[in-house]
């Protein structure tokens, strides 16, 4: 009895517990794994993938998909460092600029997904592709370099010996913590998500919701994109790479549903760490790259799995 | 008639959810050639029971018996292969799918080139169609049908089976007279052929034309069995409820007053046109008519879910303009839809979520910061008010009974407090105590100063409470009647078309 209802407990934790388990086992096999220094390494560097996922998050919840943010932290990457050469602009300049493009790669998804009724697999595919056409043609598909101080320590810098990108990480995370679980709007993204029909029955304005969220993602994508340039010190027209996928990985491992109205920021985040802590631990027991991917892989088709059969019991 | 031998018995069954027993010990005894009715309140366990029999849930404890063997199903498949088959309380069609696809899925006629052989598909469906004398189209998909049309097309699913056992889970919650009566029809008809019926129903007047021996639950509990003939139907309610219930329609007379909405030239295109009519405060205006007559059609074009192509809306006097759901909740408009599963609630949402989601902002400061203790508070009063049996406000809406899903879409509106209340089947799979208490409520709306409309298809409950019916037909408003006029013959005339000049 006590150990049914304690596995009743335990299945809402299953993906915490999976978590746990894993950093046991990468200790066991690499005495450096659990050290501080690792510790804050693993943190700083999930920040940025973090960051993103918050807003792949968000769109999941509200019943949509994102597959741009990779694009637009490319294009939002190679924007911000042309405004970011040293003694040329005030910094907010090359921030304000990373923002407004995620912003408005955000509105077009929204609106054509929502007004326009368009699949957002589709929509989000476009805009991905005209993404990563728009950064090589911004740039003329040359890196942008040689970038002011102030833009570099941007992502680089430390506040009380913490790197500044853990704590830009917990502030995003904090901010839309309170949004999903505090506001109304937060609420409404999850019944727009769980069922659109009783949405729209009940009053809400499910088209600017859905355009709110799939901007407030691109603008986070944007974000990543200015923090990502400042970290590697270039605008590059190919990076983020694969982040669309990294993103909505971490939502899916922390228990967003695909089909909408469910999910945790929280989970996400684990999500998130699940991946860098594989890759983290991977590299740590000398694990060659190519088996990292096939590793990887399959531990997080596990984690959902558990993950999911957990859930389902009953 | 074939001899009474037993067919399936059902001997200690439990079944527990987190925070619910849902069923304790009970026992339940199914004959040849027998209607067994189920009986007892909003979540007394009766669709756990029969989920447990279909195979849809792993029981806890207990012994079930089909013809003597002991049998455990782990899914519907295996259910239906020992011949038991189940038409659902909530409907669960295929909605992108023709009406042929979903009777036969997973078990379409092939050709040779194991393709669905559709000529073949059409003939079956049509044969089953014309057993039932039902008219629909074998091709028409799914999700364009109406909820009462949906509810035919499963009845005749479960049919389609040839089994020893059909459940019946509130077969008849959305359907018209007429309907009903085909359906009851085609139970007599399996219960020559030797099928036993487990039937599941709060409509009382249907309970004692149909069943032949009741068993009643309360609170996953079993109360009695006993035959049907010769049972008083308050003594049936006393068993169910455990008190007695006085009046089913407890209808207030209260003050008329002056006109809240007039509306004029109507028109939503093919579905009806220059629809006209009044509605007082203080009144409850019934609107009657068969399946497809366009009620529904009518107020989802008032509330602005569909788009009307003309037509003026005059609310006090003054012109108002909806466009949208919004527009109609701004001018104090509410909707207890008809479909509680697409269109009332979100399920994957708490009972306390869904319950504040047309009135979120009131619980909120500068309109968005939720202010969750006075939540709360709203909360829980109409958990109360409206007796919703639930294990918290927490809870997944989807896992309460139909019933109280149904309760939670009223009290959900109800919050709004609206000036004009609309509602569609607003006491569909609600039992017999707990409707009273509703058309209380909505009579003290009334009297409030309210105007109400009321769609409903059992006809006692129109001519229970309306103070004044319309009657449609086809999209046509064929007849309106007040309080001292409508008997039930004379609304079924107008329903059908046939006018009445006298
Ligand atoms: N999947 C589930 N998870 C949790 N609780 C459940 C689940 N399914 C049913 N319950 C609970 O079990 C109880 C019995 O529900 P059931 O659906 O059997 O009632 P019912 O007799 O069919 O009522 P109604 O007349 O309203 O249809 C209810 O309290 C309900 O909340
Ligand atoms: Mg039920």
């Amino acid at each position: 009895m006590n150990i049914v209802r304690l596995c009743e407990r335990t299945s809402k934790f299953g993906i915490y517990i999976a978590f746990i388990l894993l950093c046991v086992v990468l200790s066991i096999l690499s005495p450096y794994f659990f050290t501080v220094k690792n510790i804050v390494n693993i943190l700083n560097q999930v920040s940025i993938i973090g960051i993103i996922a918050v807003g792949s998050t968000i769109v999941l919840i509200s019943g949509g998909l994102d597959l741009s943010p990779g694009a637009i932290v490319a294009v939002a990457g190679v924007m911000a460092a042309h405004f970011g050469h040293p003694g040329q602009y005030p910094i907010i300049v090359p921030i304000t600029v990373a923002v407004a493009t995620g912003l408005a790669f955000g509105a077009v998804n929204g609106v054509l997904t929502s007004l326009g009724k368009i699949p957002p697999f589709i929509v989000t595919l476009g805009t991905m592709t005209i993404g990563r056409g728009l950064a090589l043609l911004a740039c003329d598909g040359m890196q942008v370099i040689d970038l002011s101080e102030r833009y570099i320590s941007l992502a680089n810098s430390e506040i009380f010996g913490i790197p500044i990108l853990i704590i830009l990480f917990a502030l995003v995370f904090a901010v839309f913590q309170f949004v999903l679980t505090k506001m109304r709007f937060g609420r409404h993204i999850y019944a727009v998500g769980g069922n659109e029909t009783a949405s729209h029955v009940s009053g809400l304005n499910v088209n600017s919701i859905k355009i709110a969220v799939y901007m407030l993602a691109g603008a986070l994508a944007g974000f990543g994109g200015l923090l990502l340039s400042s970290r590697t010190v270039v605008g590059s027209p190919i990076a983020g790479q694969g982040y669309e996928l990294d993103a909505i990985a971490a939502a899916v491992i922390g228990g967003t549903s695909t089909t909408g109205g469910v999910g945790k920021l929280t989970g996400t985040i684990i999500g998130a760490l699940m991946i860098q802590v594989i890759s983290n631990g991977l590299d740590m027991i000398n694990v060659p790259s190519y088996w990292q991917q096939i590793v990887k892989g399959s531990i997080i088709i596990l984690a959902v799995f558990i993950d999911m059969r957990s859930r389902n019991k009953g | 008639m074939v001899e009474k031998s037993c067919l399936l018995k059902m001997e200690g069954v439990s079944k527990s959810f987190p925070g619910v027993k849902a069923l304790k010990d009970v026992t339940f005894t199914l004959n040849r050639g027998e209607v067994h009715v189920l009986m007892g309140e909003n979540g007394a366990g009766k669709s756990t029971l029969m989920k447990v029999l279909a195979g849809l849930y792993n029981r806890d404890a207990g012994r079930i018996l089909l013809n003597g063997h002991d049998v455990a199903f782990h899914s519907p498949s295996e259910a239906i292969a020992a011949g038991i088959s189940m038409i659902h309380q909530e409907l669960m069609p295929i909605p992108h799918l023709t009406v042929a696809e979903n009777i036969y899925l997973g078990r379409e006629p092939v050709t040779f080139l194991r393709t669905i052989d559709r000529r073949k598909l059409e003939a079956m469906t049509r044969e089953l169609f014309e057993r039932l004398h039902l008219n629909i189209d074998p091709w028409s998909i799914m999700k364009d049908l109406s909820v009462a049309e949906m509810q035919m097309v499963e009845i005749a699913k479960a049919t389609s089976w040839n089994s020893d056992i059909i459940i019946m889970d509130e077969p008849t919650s959305a359907i018209t007279d007429q309907e009903v009566e085909n359906l009851f029809r085609i139970i007599r008809q399996l219960k020559n052929e030797g099928s036993g019926i487990i039937y599941i129903s709060h409509k009382m007047d249907e309970i004692f034309e149909i069943g032949d021996i009741i068993t009643v639950f309360r609170d996953g509990e079993y109360v009695q069995t006993c035959p049907i003939k010769g049972l008083e139907r308050s003594r049936l309610i006393s068993m169910m409820v455990g008190r007695e219930i006085q009046d089913i329609f407890p209808k207030t007379e209260c003050a008329i007053a002056d006109t809240i909405l007039e509306v004029k030239d109507l028109t939503l295109p093919g579905i009806f046109e220059k629809l006209s009519f009044q509605l007082h405060r203080g009144e409850i205006l019934g609107i009657a008519g068969l399946m497809g007559a366009g009620r529904t059609e009518l107020v989802e074009t008032l509330f602005g879910i569909r788009k009307k192509s003309e037509g003026r809306i005059i609310k006090d006097g003054k012109a108002i303009i909806i466009t949208s759901p919004s527009d109609a909740i701004a001018n104090g408009f509410a909707i207890v839809s008809e479909d509680r599963k697409d269109v009332g609630l979100v399920l994957k949402m708490s009972v306390g979520r869904n319950l504040t989601l047309t009135t979120l902002k009131n619980y909120t400061f500068w309109g968005q910061f939720m202010q969750e203790k006075r939540e709360h508070v709203s909360i829980q009063d109409q958990i109360r008010r409206l007796s919703i049996k639930t294990a918290g406000e927490g809870q997944q809406v989807s896992t309460l009974s139909g019933g109280n899903q149904q309760k939670v879409v009223i009290g959900k509106w109800l919050l709004s407090n609206p000036d004009i209340l609309i509602m569609d089947e607003p006491t569909r799979g609600i039992d017999v105590a707990a409707k009273a208490e509703i058309h209380k409520m909505i009579c003290s709306l009334a009297c409030e100063g309210k105007g109400i409309i009321l769609i409903s298809s059992e006809l006692p409950e129109i001519i229970g409470m309306s103070d004044r019916v319309l009657v449609m037909h086809e999209g046509q408003i064929t007849g309106e009647l007040g309080r001292n006029d409508f008997t039930q013959e004379c609304i079924m005339h107008m329903a059908t078309g046939q006018c009445l000049e006298d």
